[in-house]
């Protein structure tokens, strides 16, 4: 068995209105910090697996993407795999 | 009828189970059971509220962990034989997240958690949740949420106008939604999702009865 460390990046869709990202946008302004163009916020989710394999392991991380890490009515994913 | 039972979901950190089953129970003398979300043994009940409240703490996304709890695994049958299910704020969003209605429900534009009573147009009839006699009827019901906007993409959005699937559209929209919506059904018509709170509008003394129709509309066929 190889073990993997996954890093999955689950972002708000270009499309959805990101108003924590707004906000944050407009402290980050606050502060003093010029010429931000665009603050947009998401997720990033660290995972150790277990598989035979990387094309198993991406099996598993795209199935735990697509149906619980990520709404993909709102949101798009993706991820990095490096074997342990 | 006299046996007509509703299940009330509960699910850790459900908070409005208690106040579904008082508007049954209190107001209209409809006998209710808890049905604890381990549990996927929906043969005793003959319709179904998701509660609002914070399943599972929202972690993840409001209703995403509640998905995969063996009741709502249990619900797909349910649904398909007819039987009425109503999702109220997080029941409605546990019902998008499983797929059970289109769309999804995200963060309020102003980022605020609104508690307020809300005017809301009454746009369907289908599955007869609201008294719409009238040509156009206006109901006045408290919204409590923070994830409330409600999101879909533009052929979704098209179908549910086409489908005349959008239930609820708010007067003033409070949070952003997408053609101010704030509840919507399936194509049956057996299952309602929506954001305010019908069950905090059963008595004159708690600022009126608006959502009494919704919730009687329960035992239905």
């Amino acid at each position: 068995m190889d073990q993997f460390a996954v890093k999955v990046f689950v972002r708000l869709r270009p499309s959805v209105l990101d108003p924590a990202g707004e906000a944050t946008k407009s402290a980050s302004i606050k502060l003093g910090a010029e010429g931000i163009k665009s603050l947009r916020i998401g997720k990033m989710i660290e995972v150790k697996i277990e598989g035979n394999g990387e094309n198993e392991v991406r099996e598993k991380i795209d199935l735990l993407c697509d149906r619980l890490f990520a709404n993909t009515v709102i949101e798009d994913y993706e991820y990095s795999l490096e074997k342990l | 009828m006299d046996n007509f039972t509703v299940g009330v979901v509960v699910f850790p950190g459900s908070n409005c189970d208690r106040d579904v089953s008082w508007a049954l129970e209190g107001c209209l003398g409809i006998r209710t059971k808890y049905l604890w979300h381990e549990s996927s043994d929906l043969s005793d009940v003959d319709a179904i509220v998701l509660p609002g409240g914070f399943s599972y703490g929202d972690y993840l996304r409001c209703g995403a962990i509640a998905r995969f709890s063996p009741l709502i695994n249990a619900l797909d049958e349910f649904v398909k034989s007819g039987k009425r299910v109503l999702g109220i704020c997080n029941g409605f969003q546990i019902l998008t997240e499983s797929g059970f209605l289109p769309g999804a429900l995200v963060a309020n534009k102003n980022l605020n958690f609104i508690c307020d009573d809300v005017e809301l147009d009454i746009v369907s009839s289908k599955g007869s949740w609201f008294n719409n006699e009238d040509e156009k009827q206006t109901i006045k019901l408290p919204i409590a949420h923070g994830e409330g906007r409600y999101h879909c993409d533009s052929d979704t959005l098209k179908k549910l106008v086409d489908n005349e699937l959008i239930a609820l559209r708010y007067k003033n929209n409070p949070n952003g939604s997408s053609f101010d919506i704030a509840g919507i059904t399936n194509e049956k018509g057996n299952v309602l999702g929506l954001m305010p709170h019908p069950e905090r509008a059963c008595d004159e003394t708690i600022g009126g009865t608006d959502g009494l129709f919704t919730l009687k509309s329960l035992i239905l066929k």
